[in-house]
């Protein structure tokens, strides 16, 4: 095959004809093209002839360019035609000919202040909107789990209970060697910057109270986000891009008691208890830091740690864990139902998710703050 | 068109296919002529769709042979595999669109990909076989999670045709669409290979498309091609299932109308 060539023209009276040969074909259409634009340029004649006779090899490319030139000759007001057209191309044309190419213009370019206030206001609505979709999940669990409660026959058992391995079983391992290794740290900095004031023994009540209180909850709850958040939300999403929740709906089954409920209950459950697990695991990671690092006694960090901690200590981290549950589990399960049909968007609700459950875990950490300090626990 | 004396484009010998312990394919001897329509049906789950995705490269073989363009795709080296590849063009069951790209940027895809041409060019162009698939070029701007199933079809058919392909896989175009859509994309794929004289590989369970636009019929079963000719030669056939699909409550209409 030989590249497309396009011959300029040879004038007769006010005709010009132009001859093309070769392969007018995809494979050159990027060097057809400029020439194309240069033998069509300096064209003062009123009436223009294009001869295909000698064009070998044909196809939507060719045929477009062709076309194309056809077009802007008319539209400057010459006469233009076609000769030569082999019958074995005359489909071809006839399809290029009969496309009208008519897009309409694209959304005009707002100037960027305004896009930013544009943008400011979306986000401040989407907030909002946000807000809105997490009551409103919120009250059709709770009315989902009165229907159970009512009905207990309804409940979701095995579901749950798999969702309890998913979430919790499956996730101890990671949990625990992530928690000895804070406690660690959190036992190492504070023997290290205590010394200087020789208050090391103190380095026990810091790490019983911070892990108990603040540290313990908060790491798990940010893992469980990570991990078990997001997975909820693909999970969802996914089903609701392949229909699977409008089955569920149609079938007249409430997509929230059969989806939504159990994976929250999981979640409740399983979240206090990784946080026990968790905090034990700081506790033993900084006793054996103190020990080996600090050189403080197990028996003396045992005897620090029961009068530098009071049941209230414990208590208060533990009773933070499901409410922080609740949250992470509700944000996944609205980014899920959130998922459009493409495939970017299923990514963007996941990270959503993980964002705004870690977000809201950290706020909610700090509104019971206020709240155990005015209680005075 | 049944190939009289013409290389065949598309060769598949004694191809065999296991999939997860299975063997689905056993033994496929399979010609396609440039050219040519061929139909290529058989019952649900006989292994249509992993042949078709074997002779493109997306499911690996245990045995056989597959040339296409008169190369051994197992002796190909990557440059002339791509070269091969930009020469077929393929429409999956579900359309397959790039769910975060425009329809005009589907279409464009495998444009920008392979060719070096203008950006002017490769949107007319985009426009052109939007327009040849029965579309409106209003369509260029929308995402395919805005379209109807119908019209996703038509766009992975202009996608599949951007680069003017020699070769056009499609499995199963007609189903989901009504009759009258499945007929006028029937019509399309006819006229478009005539205009472009490629050859178009269909996987399809419709005997309408079969009748109307199928040059040649294959019949896959038990892991073979249990027959492989014109539809007459099908309707002559003794063996039993294409008895029963040829000659079956759905073609017998078919037949009857097919004679007024």
């Amino acid at each position: 095959m030989t590249a497309g060539i396009l011959h300029s023209g040879q004038a007769r009276g006010d005709w010009v004809e132009l001859s093309a040969a070769g392969s007018w074909t995809a494979e050159y259409a990027s060097a057809i093209e400029p020439q194309v634009e240069a033998a069509t340029r300096g064209i003062t004649a009123r009436g223009v002839a294009i001869n295909i006779n000698r064009i070998e090899y044909l196809d939507t490319y060719g045929a477009w360019l062709i076309e194309r030139t056809m077009r802007q000759w008319a539209k400057e007001g010459r006469e233009a035609r076609l000769v030569g057209l082999r019958e074995d191309f005359r489909g071809l044309f006839e399809k290029v000919h009969a496309g009208t190419q008519t897009l309409s213009a694209p959304p005009p370019r707002t100037n960027s202040i305004v896009a930013t206030l544009v943008s400011v206001g979306m986000t401040m609505s989407a907030v909002a909107a946000d807000l809105h979709l997490f009551v409103q999940m919120l009250g059709s669990l709770i009315a989902a789990f009165g229907r159970v409660i009512r009905h207990p026959t309804t409940f979701r058992f095995t579901s749950t209970i798999h969702q309890l391995e998913r979430v919790g079983w499956r996730a101890v391992p990671i949990i625990l060697l992530i928690t000895v290794l804070i406690g660690a740290i959190l036992a190492q900095q504070g023997i290290f910057h205590f010394r200087k004031f020789g208050a090391d023994i103190y380095v026990i009540d810091m790490v019983g109270v911070l892990v108990l209180r603040e540290v313990g909850v908060l790491i798990v709850c940010i893992m469980v986000a990570g991990r078990s958040g997001s997975s909820y939300t693909a999970e969802l999403g996914a089903m609701r891009m392949r229909e699977e929740v409008d089955a569920l709906r149609t079938m007249g089954f409430d997509p929230v008691e059969v989806l939504i409920l159990p994976r929250i209950i999981a979640l409740v459950i399983a979240v206090p208890t990784l946080t026990f697990l968790g905090s034990m695991a700081a506790l033993y990671g900084g006793g054996l830091v103190a020990w080996l690092y600090g050189g403080i006694a197990p028996e003396v960090f045992l005897t620090r740690l029961r009068e530098a901690v009071t049941m209230s200590t414990f208590e208060v981290g533990l009773i933070k864990a499901p409410f922080m549950a609740l949250v992470i589990g509700v944000v996944a399960c609205v980014e899920g139902l959130q998922v459009q049909g493409s495939a970017e968007s299923l990514g963007e609700q996941t990270t959503n998710s993980v964002v705004k459950s870690i977000f809201l875990v950290i706020v909610l950490d700090g509104v019971f703050a206020m709240f155990f300090a005015s209680i005075g626990m | 068109m049944a190939g009289n004396g013409k290389a065949p484009i598309i060769e598949v010998r004694d191809l065999v296919v296991d999939l997860k312990g299975h063997r689905i394919l056993n033994g496929v001897t399979l010609d396609v002529y440039r050219g040519e329509i061929l139909g290529f049906v058989g019952a649900s789950g006989a292994g249509k769709s992993v042949l078709t995705r074997t002779i493109v490269g997306l499911l690996p073989k245990q045995q056989g042979r597959i040339d296409v363009f008169g190369v051994d795709l197992d002796h190909a080296g990557e440059v002339q595999r791509q070269e091969i590849e930009r020469r077929w063009g393929i429409l999956f069951q579900q359309g397959a669109l790039f769910s975060s790209l425009t329809v005009g940027e589907n279409v464009e895809f495998p444009i920008r990909e392979y060719l070096d041409v203008s950006d002017r060019l490769m949107t007319e162009i985009a426009i052109t076989k939007l327009e040849m698939v029965g579309l409106k070029p209003d369509v260029y701007r929308k995402y395919p999670s805005e379209l109807s199933g119908g019209m996703i079809k038509r766009v992975a058919l202009a996608r599949a045709l951007a680069l003017d392909p020699e070769i056009l896989f499609l499995d199963e175009p007609t189903s989901g669409l009504d009759p009258i859509s499945a007929g006028d994309f029937d019509q399309l794929i006819l006229t478009l290979q005539r205009t472009s004289a490629m050859a178009v590989f269909m996987v399809t369970h419709d005997l309408d498309s079969l009748h109307t636009i199928c040059d040649r019929i294959a019949v896959l079963g038990e892991g073979k091609i249990l027959e492989a000719g014109t539809m007459d030669a099908m309707l002559r056939s003794q063996h039993p299932w294409l008895k029963a699909y040829f000659h079956g409550a759905r073609a017998r209409v078919l037949h009857a109308v097919a004679k007024n």
